[in-house]
């Protein structure tokens, strides 16, 4: 199948999900550059993690105005299967594709480890093969991580299961102290209602890797190749 | 315009001696103008000229079949590694900005660094850095600690590059004068990189990147002096970094590159336009004439030479092939940055500067640059009465404390030994999905080189104490244990670059503490073959306090690059597996000299170096790159600061395990666990290789020793239970944490 992975200026993981995409699952990866407008057939768009546009004003806040983003909001909204990893999270959230915002962490640095999360529901194409049981070790590498939603959001998003993962520890628990930026109630990750559009703050790319010696994060792709594989 | 009269005066007020005044007339043939003088003030800074080190480093091993290009003659080392890949690397000071302004100063080290390394060709893959500070309870220091993680994890983090590795110290001869020295890796393919050269007359000369604006004037000449009560006032003379420009001057740069448009590239970094202008039409043997007019400005007014000398980060000068100029500029263009000519390279060598038609000055470019006409001095040196005083120690005047289990604690929790993970933290680790380290820790940072068989080892090791209480020996260790740490990770040591810190040069025993490192240096890169590519000096680390000198210790610190050749060769630190054995390789002494140990907890200042004997450190290390080539060993992990124990604590506490050990009853139990003699490294052996193990190393002829083995988790010496492995993590790993909150 056909990703496309969009590069504004100052992504810096977008070189990392196209070697995950392109070389580990060997699948077609097209760039998607911020000032083109042709989104080139593909059947899935990541919005790779980085500081686009320096992170200036606010992260994502920028990106959401380029001249891609307009064409992605209109395939999103046609249904196009699109997901933002960190940054890339941020901007869909700009761009008010995902429901909340993504506000400073908690302890107010930056912060770059392996983390668990758990996976909260099998019910989407980017979560299907997991096991909800076993905790993910997926890093993450960010400053503005702490999920925010208000009541309203919040209640919707756990009545429509749109909540992907929550920040957990090695054996699952979801707790204050497996909660590394303050997240509300743990959230890592939710997609939108249409389950089309998907947004994380850990990075699955860097934990695909049998080199890097952790691959918890593969089965995302995993799932993802498995869904969209028989539709096409 | 007016110029301000040039007289001595005014040139010793920037920095330059009478000698050196009356040198820059008769190379002019006249007196020359204020922006003249100011050009010749930064260019022959110690900090752009090496003039007072460049005699010593030139006798350091600067030659090898690896590399790819000798030292100095391009903006970083470059080795080959293999597979058609070359390794470009280089370590570099920003000490005295961050001194004043530890976020600015820490940022724009990272900043400049890493555009040595893409101005060549190459992607960087990964930083490390090598921080000190004074002692944590000094007043500043928590301010500098804070502001210099927070700089350097701001700039790496937006720029994306790794941090890997590094080290960071607290002693008290670096409180108002920290260092911060950054090392960046990179990757290019062998024959894609670019030169720092100006060629071919009539070809347009380029500024991409940022605009130009009034910081950092001055800033070399600011680099090369001593930090003082006023050195606040130099504050516009620290830069300031954005890392969005970076980022996109570095894919802008690499895509021109490949382009093949240009014919040279050098960044600005000390000393600006003039620096740049200068070295690349020196090297090429050609002159230039540059139109300051046309350089993009931040703000109005600037005058010639606040033009020609700003240190405004993310720029570079581009001297690009006559009729590719738009095809180059297209490039730029698509990256949202400037891209001017400001002129054109010429015939003969002359520098010829415009503003608005007017010609503002005009100098030979050889005359300004390093091997040509810039300064070159051999100064006085004195053996410090303080040498003589550290041979006076003697251990029998130290007696053995009862209660080992508490100096354990202490040492476990001292902030140069405990976990550095609240820095490590802030620091993007991870990104390019390159760092083998993460999930598998060695001695020294593992980088996979994708798509083939080989990782990169990279480490920077200095321990300053070592170095001031015998700078010969000290620099010796400081190789030897950066070697120690690329084998015990499975690694071939290849090269290094250093990062030369040191107190005024013309203070006697300030250079004479220069001399004897480079000294030992040469000779430890010459015994582990590790030649040194280039890298930086950074005199005059001192402060003056209410007229008081206090020269930080002498602090070479070691970038070195090794090839792991097979990554099925990794070897980490981590004991796997409760009942394998341990061993000690190498001799144990009666010997706490220069420990922490004998420092924190006797309050000894002054004592020798730690044993150390280059011969038996080669032969110790030989011995370990067998073992781990027969997959003999499950882990290898080399003693340093804090001693035997501290290494043991390290091994146990990734996987909760813990240790079962005898101490040998002809040495002080304290100076077996905490004593820092050299070349010694435990390794843990899984029992089914016990025999094989013993066999190799009868033959080998090196010492080594049955320590015992690996527990669940508890952690007993000569039968006595000590503090179980847990709670030792829980201190070891919060202790900076606790600190930097508290």
């Amino acid at each position: 199948m056909k990703f496309g992975v969009v590069i504004f200026p100052g992504s810096n993981c977008d070189q990392d999900i196209i070697y995950v995409l392109e070389t580990i699952m060997k699948q077609e990866v097209v760039k998607l550059w911020h000032k083109d407008t042709d989104l080139q057939d593909c059947q899935f768009i990541v919005l790779p993690g980085g500081f686009s546009y320096g992170d200036y004003l606010r992260s994502g806040a920028i990106a959401r105005f380029s001249p891609i983003m307009e064409k992605i909001i209109e395939y999103a909204n046609n249904g196009g299967y699109l997901m933002g990893i960190c940054n890339g999270f941020q901007i869909l959230c700009e761009a008010g594709l995902l429901p909340g915002a993504l506000l400073r962490n908690i302890k107010q640095k930056f912060i770059c480890k392996n983390i668990y999360i758990k996976t909260e529901t099998k019910n989407t194409i980017l979560t299907s093969e997991a096991d909800l049981k076993k905790p993910l070790k997926v890093p993450i590498a960010h400053a503005e991580g702490r999920f925010y939603a208000d009541n309203a959001t919040l209640e919707n998003l756990n009545k429509n299961a749109q909540i992907l993962f929550r920040y957990c520890d090695e054996k699952g628990n979801c707790s204050e102290s497996s909660n590394p930026n303050g997240s509300l109630d743990n959230i890592a990750g939710i997609c939108n209602k249409n389950r089309n559009v998907f947004g994380m703050m850990p990075h699955p790319e860097r934990a695909s890797d049998e080199e890097l010696f952790n691959t918890d994060g593969r089965m995302l792709f995993e799932s993802l190749l498995a869904n969209l594989k028989v539709k096409v | 315009m007016r110029d301000i009269d040039v007289t001595l005066d005014a040139a010793q007020k920037l920095g330059l001696l009478p000698e050196e005044y009356e040198k820059i007339k008769q190379l002019l043939g006249k007196n020359p103008n204020f922006t003249e003088l100011s050009i010749y003030s930064v260019m022959w800074s110690e900090h752009c000229s090496y003039k007072n080190s460049i005699f010593w480093l030139k006798t350091l091993p600067r030659k090898g079949q690896k590399l790819l290009t000798e030292a100095g003659e391009e903006n970083a080392g470059l080795i080959d590694i293999g597979d058609g890949l070359a390794c470009c690397f280089k370590i570099e000071s920003h000490n005295h900005p961050s001194a004043i302004e530890p976020y600015q100063g820490a940022a724009t080290g990272v900043g400049g660094i890493n555009r040595d390394i893409f101005t060549m060709g190459a992607r960087p893959v990964a930083q490390l850095n090598s921080l000190r500070f004074g002692l944590p309870e000094h007043e500043k220091t928590k301010w500098l600690l804070k502001g210099v993680v927070k700089g350097i994890g701001d700039y790496g983090n937006a720029f994306g590059v790794p941090v890997v590795g590094g080290e960071v110290y607290f002693e008290e001869c670096y409180s108002t004068n920290p260092l911060v020295n950054a090392m960046s890796v990179g990757i290019v393919k062998i024959g894609e990189t670019i030169s720092a050269i100006s060629e071919g007359e009539g070809n347009p000369v380029y500024i991409v990147g940022s605009h130009t604006g009034k910081d950092g004037i001055h800033g070399a000449t600011f680099a090369s002096e001593d930090i003082t009560e006023s050195t606040s006032e130099k504050l516009p003379s620290v830069q300031v970094g954005d890392p969005f420009q970076e980022k996109l001057l570095l894919e802008a740069s690499l895509e021109v590159i490949k382009s093949g448009t240009v014919l040279g590239m050098q960044d600005m970094g000390a000393a600006g336009i003039i620096c740049s202008t200068s070295e690349m039409s020196a090297k090429g043997k050609h002159g230039m004439e540059i139109h300051l007019d046309k350089v993009p400005l931040r703000q109005q007014q600037m005058k010639p030479y606040e033009i020609l000398l700003s240190e405004s980060q993310e720029r570079m000068l581009v001297v690009v092939k006559k009729g590719k100029e738009k095809e180059v500029e297209r490039i730029f263009e698509k990256w949202d940055l400037n891209c001017r000519i400001i002129g054109k390279v010429t015939k003969g060598n002359a520098l010829k500067f415009y503003m608005n038609g007017e010609l503002v000055a005009d100098v030979p470019a050889d005359s300004l640059v390093l091997g040509g006409g810039a300064p070159v001095y051999k100064r006085e040196y004195k053996e410090p009465s303080y040498y003589a005083e550290t041979k006076k120690f003697s251990i029998n005047n130290i007696p053995e404390p009862k209660d080992l289990k508490k100096i354990s604690v202490c040492l476990a929790k001292n902030l140069n030994i405990a976990s550095k993970k609240w820095v490590c933290e802030q620091y993007d680790s991870m990104v390019q999905t390159i760092n083998m380290s993460t999930n598998c820790i060695s001695d020294a940072a593992m980088v996979n080189i994708k798509g083939t068989n080989k990782a990169l080892l990279l480490t920077v090791d200095c321990n300053g104490r070592y170095v001031h209480a015998d700078p010969e020996a000290g620099a010796k260790i400081a190789v030897a244990e950066a070697a120690r740490n690329i084998v015990c990770s499975g690694g071939e040591p290849a090269a290094i670059t250093n990062c030369l810190n040191f107190g005024n040069p013309y203070v006697s025993e300030a250079y004479w503490q220069f001399v004897c490192a480079v000294k030992g240096m040469g000779e430890a890169c010459k015994k582990f073959d590790t030649p040194v590519t280039g890298g930086n000096v950074s005199f005059y680390n001192q402060t003056i306090i209410d007229n008081k000198t206090e020269p930080i210790y002498p602090t070479p610190v070691i970038g070195m690059v090794g090839i792991l050749d097979d990554k099925k060769n990794q070897m980490t630190l981590d004991f796997k597996k409760s009942g394998d054995i341990i061993f000690l390789l190498g001799t144990p002494r009666e010997d706490i000299n220069s420990s922490q140990y004998l420092v924190s907890y006797h309050n000894v200042k002054l004592s020798p170096p730690p044993f150390f004997d280059i011969d038996e450190e080669y032969k110790v290390q030989s011995v370990v790159k067998k073992l781990i080539k027969n997959k003999i060993i499950e882990s290898a992990h080399d003693v340093s600061d804090g001693g035997l124990f501290i290494t043991l604590l390290e091994s146990a506490m990734p996987n909760e395990l813990g240790f079962d050990i005898i101490t040998p009853a002809e040495i002080r139990t304290d100076a077996f666990l905490f004593g820092e003699s050299q070349s010694r490294i435990v390794v843990s052996v899984n029992p089914k290789n016990e025999i094989s193990f013993i066999d190799f190393m009868m033959q080998s002829k090196i010492p080594s020793t049955l320590l015992g083995h690996v527990t669940k988790g508890k952690i007993q010496i000569n039968d006595e239970l000590w503090t179980p492995v847990k709670d030792y993590k829980n201190i070891y790993d919060n202790a900076l944490t606790e600190y930097a909150n508290e």
